[in-house]
């Protein structure tokens, strides 16, 4: 029999804002245990919270990115149940109203055609502390300084159809949240995190079958292995005249499978009810349109743009557009420089391999994009050849000189003065009269030969396009 | 007698500031007066958990220099007490509970810190029922608080300390919080003047919870222009709540002098029909011809939904306190079991050790109500009973400016009388309780007696309207003196 997959994908994404969700205390990342939570985020008796407005706007940006319907009013509720890292035994959520409602997403999953895949919905919710099991003989450490960090958690539609497609997903979602400055994407400090509802069918079935949740993936690696091995996995069950249970299941990176962690009967009952602490969020026109103005221009826009404005290839127009920091830097150096392609192939290729070997991002590259653009507009102008363009680059990047001080000073130039070559045709031609006779004999290939022998000479400067034209005129003679 | 020379603790609290200002007493007089009092009459009431004797004489000094410097704030001086459901910084703030026992607050609640930068000095914590669940307070893990009118009965709850102490007159004033009624109710039983503001009057920051959508603190003293002096400090915006509500304070004291405008009173049905005791019904028949007399128009309306506020309340303050808490689990901070196995056992045993039947009973309650299945039937269902209760208020104050009616039906029960039949102990509320789902003001008036126990006149108003509320009463005491009366053994 033939299945179908069937995948919905929840994504944690931890909104940038400097302070907490419901309390003043700092979001930053990495400081000593227990020191960026006050009494809120600790769960005192007597304690309140207060919506951080911020985390709002976020939200709201991100509705609009993805054409959903902003709620103008949503409800905040409690999750309840009991855990060490959750300090007041409830996770204030939204739940049945949630602020983003609706939406979509178009992704492009290697080796396969692109799509659109639904949102469900995005809802405000604050992010749980951490238990430290390793570090502590025979007992936990709690660690509350991520207790109340907003996040938006993002719910697809189960329109997913491979594990290809969830991880294409992920990705442009991930593109997305940073494009729009609303989340750092940062995975290994746990910024991005995704839950994956996964389940098989016959091809063909309008059903779903039955689902198993495989919770806390953080890396794109991850999603795509945990969800294939669970596909399969379903598959053997059925086919071999068993049921899929519905449970949630962890990950096990170390022996790329999943495990079950509880099944329905032991899933918790969260008792959800609207927050008598928090006012029904109601969210100002003015706030909408303020965030509506400020939208920037979409990755797929942009994109769609590059490949229409500029002319250029599709996949490099994607790598361009799809960071946001990145697409700025290739438009600044396209402007600087008059010649988008020539633009992209140096942003792609030297100033992209530049950055990571350094382990720099492009935001804080050591070589601005208009001095880069200052760089390539003598290179297409033709006062210095691609050649030498990247030995100016390399001097560039380590001295942070304008490259026309650097192509004066070294009288990088390229020769372009016909009398000139012409005479060092001459004598190359007279020194290697046996390479001539060969070349006449019809092994043209040697040109290349004679070229070489012809920029040696000018220690590359020369024009090699006038070159090559010289020596063939001299030796077809 | 005249004021100038009563006894230090039958003055009010305009009387005590009069005093100060004119230097014939001083801050520190003052405290030491209640804190004697505290000392050699609370054993008998059991109405303080904390005495903050020390604390309070330097905050004394400080307010006597501050007078010298000229800088008296409008309470400078005055003592008070606080329920202990208040955090107080650096004092204990135990709740009632076992569970917070050894819970030394980091912080002072928005309602201590308003009225100690309004001068007033705290003597200690008053006894409450446990997490402010009981009508009766007895189910505080410091024991019952006793009735001064009779020992042997109960002051009524949860904030029954508070309402003792000020009837036995060791302090001139006390706060109260009410979620169901437990500002008015202790107040009409112990024979003093409490009100409850509207639901968003005054923040609810550092006031532990135990029903967020229903609680609300205020003040309880022997009079109603005690209660508005102090309501003046107590109430306004804050923007650490974001239930309370940005909405002017009205100069309650001036509220006072008002004029009388035309009064119409609307007695609902409800209030006075089966279950209603004898005696308070003819108190609470007398204190309305005052009324009357007073020029009051009265006339008889009707709330049909009342009769579900009880079911209703039982289903949403119990769902609330379930989460609200569930953060007393023993991990950071309160009662933590003995040498717990493993997380499951610090939860199971920290919880059944710290928290009392009531409390439990409730947790069990509102649990279930909001379980996958029954939300709906319960939770949901209670909102929406709560809606209509509120919509006959609203619908009826079209009509009237107020409404009157007994406080509780009965006067002070015996102690022990109601423990073992919660359903019954829950009915001492039944007249309270749906202002606490209308989110009205509500307050309590002594009205008379009844077998030599006091009984409560209840008032409640539109939204926001403290003021006319507080006005009435103030009338009403100017004409009667049951405000005044003292318990023989305190006097």
């Amino acid at each position: 029999m033939q299945w179908e997959p069937v995948i919905g994908l929840e994504i944690h994404a931890q909104l940038s804002t400097r302070s907490k969700i419901f309390s003043g205390a700092p979001t930053a990342y990495g400081a000593e245990p227990n020191t960026q939570a006050c009494l809120i985020d600790l769960g005192f008796p007597g304690v309140l919270p207060v919506l951080n407005e911020e985390a709002v706007r976020l939200a709201v940006r991100f509705g609009l990115a993805i054409g959903a319907t902003v709620s103008r009013r949503s409800i905040f509720a409690r999750k309840n149940y009991f855990y060490p890292d959750l300090p007041k035994g409830y996770q204030i959520s939204q739940y049945e109203e949630p602020v983003v409602v609706g939406g979509a997403l178009e992704i492009h999953p290697e080796g396969g055609a692109s799509k659109r895949v639904g949102i469900t919905r995005a809802h405000l919710e604050e992010d749980a502390g951490k238990s430290l099991h390793e570090d502590f003989q025979g007992m936990t450490g709690i660690d509350l300084n991520r207790a109340g960090t907003p996040l938006l958690e993002i719910v697809s539609e189960p329109d997913l159809r491979s594990a290809r497609e969830a991880v294409a997903y992920m990705k442009a979602l991930h593109v997305l949240v940073r494009y729009l400055r609303i989340c750092d994407g940062n995975m290994q400090e746990g910024s991005f995190r995704c839950d994956a509802n996964v389940s098989v069918r016959p091809l063909g079935e309008a059903r779903f079958g039955t689902r198993t949740e495989i919770k806390n993936l953080n890396s794109f690696r991850f999603v795509e292995r945990a969800v294939q091995f669970e596909i399969e996995r379903q598959i053997e069950v059925l086919e071999s005249g068993g049921e899929v249970v519905q449970e949630t299941r962890l990950y096990d990176p170390d022996r790329d499978e999943t495990r079950p962690m509880r099944t329905k009967e032991e899933a918790n009952d969260y008792r959800y009810f609207p927050d008598p602490d928090l006012l029904p969020l109601v969210i100002p026109e003015a706030m909408v349109e303020s965030e509506r103005a400020s939208l920037p221009e979409l990755p797929e826009a942009r994109k769609a743009r590059f490949v229409g404005e500029y002319g250029l290839k599709e996949a490099d127009a994607m790598q361009l557009a799809f960071d946001r920091d990145t697409a700025d830097y290739f438009e600044a150096v396209a402007a600087t420089c008059g010649d988008a392609r020539l633009a992209a192939n140096w942003v792609n290729g030297e100033l992209a391999a530049g950055l990571n070997r350094e382990g720099l991002d492009i935001a804080c590259s050591p070589v601005s994009p208009e001095r880069l653009g200052g760089l390539l507009r003598r290179v297409a102008d033709g006062t210095i050849s691609g050649k030498i363009a990247k030995q100016v680059f390399e001097r560039m990047w380590t001295d942070g000189e304008e490259a026309d001080a650097i192509i004066e000073r070294e009288g990088l130039r390229q020769i372009t003065d016909t009398g000139a070559l012409e005479a060092l045709v001459e004598s190359v031609i007279a020194a290697n009269p046996k390479q001539v006779e060969q070349y006449r004999a019809g092994k043209t290939k040697l040109l290349g030969f004679f070229v070489g022998q012809v920029m040696k000479a000018t220690q590359g400067k020369a024009d090699p396009g006038l070159v090559n034209r010289l020596l063939k005129e001299r030796l077809e003679a | 007698m005249s004021a100038a020379n009563a006894p230090l603790h039958r003055r009010s609290i305009a009387e005590l500031r009069e005093a100060l200002a004119e230097g014939r007493v001083s801050a520190v007089e003052l405290v030491e007066h209640f804190l004697d009092r505290i000392q050699r009459l609370d054993r008998r009431l059991n109405a303080l958990i904390t005495v903050t004797g020390e604390q309070a004489l330097t905050q004394a000094r400080e307010a006597d220099a501050r007078r010298a410097r000229g800088q008296a704030r409008p309470l400078e001086g005055i003592p008070i007490l606080h329920k202990d459901i208040f955090c107080t910084e650096g004092v204990r703030t135990s709740c009632g509970s076992r569970m917070l026992d050894n819970f030394v607050a980091p912080y002072d609640a928005a309602v201590v810190s308003r009225l100690r930068e309004a001068g007033a000095i705290m003597l200690g914590k008053t006894n409450m029922d446990e997490f402010a669940m009981g009508s009766s307070n007895e189910t505080s893990w410091y024991g019952p608080v006793r009735n001064p009118w009779d020992l042997e009965r109960v002051p009524g709850g949860s904030s029954g300390g508070s309402a003792a102490a000020v009837a036995a007159r060791l302090a001139p004033a006390a706060t109260g919080t009410d979620t169901g009624g437990s500002i008015r109710q202790p107040a009409a039983l112990c024979g003093v003047t409490g009100i409850k503001p509207t639901y968003g009057r005054v923040s609810r920051w550092g006031m532990i919870a135990f029903a967020s959508s229903l609680d609300q603190a205020g003040p309880m003293a022997p009079s109603a222009q005690d209660c508005a002096l102090l309501l003046q400090a107590m109430a306004g915006f804050d923007e650490r709540d974001s239930t309370a509500m940005d909405e002017p304070v009205p100069d309650y004291a001036a509220a006072l002098e008002r004029p009388p405008d035309r009064l119409r009173i609307g007695l609902p049905r409800e209030w006075f029909g089966d279950g209603l005791d004898a005696g308070v019904a003819q108190v609470v028949e007398a204190a309305l011809g005052v009324l009357t007399e007073l020029g009051a128009e009265l006339r008889e309306v009707s709330l049909p939904s009342l009769k579900l506020s009880v079911p209703a309340y039982y289903v949403v303050a119990p769902a609330e306190a379930s989460s609200n808490l569930a953060r007393y689990d023993g991990v950071r901070f309160g009662y933590r079991c003995r040498e717990p196995r493993d997380l499951h056992d610090l939860y199971v045993r920290t919880r059944s050790e710290g928290f009392g039947a009531e409390v439990k009973r409730r947790i069990l309650i509102g649990t279930y109500a909001l379980s996958a299945g029954y939300y709906e039937a319960y939770y949901r269902k209670a909102q929406q009973i709560r809606r209509l209760i509120r919509e006959d208020f609203l619908r009826v104050f079209a009509e009237v400016d107020l409404l009157a009616g007994p406080t509780s039906p009965t006067p002070a029960f015996r102690l022990g009388e109601r423990t073992r039949d919660p359903v019954a102990m829950y009915l001492s509320d039944v007249n309270t309780i749906a202002v606490n789902l209308a989110g009205l003001p509500g307050m309590s008036v002594p009205a008379g007696f009844s077998q030599e126990l006091p009984v409560g006149l209840q008032l409640v108003g539109r939204d926001f309207d403290e003021g006319r509320l507080l006005a009435v009463a103030h009338r009403f005491q100017q004409a009667t003196d049951w405000h005044r009366r003292t318990p023989s053994h305190f006097d």
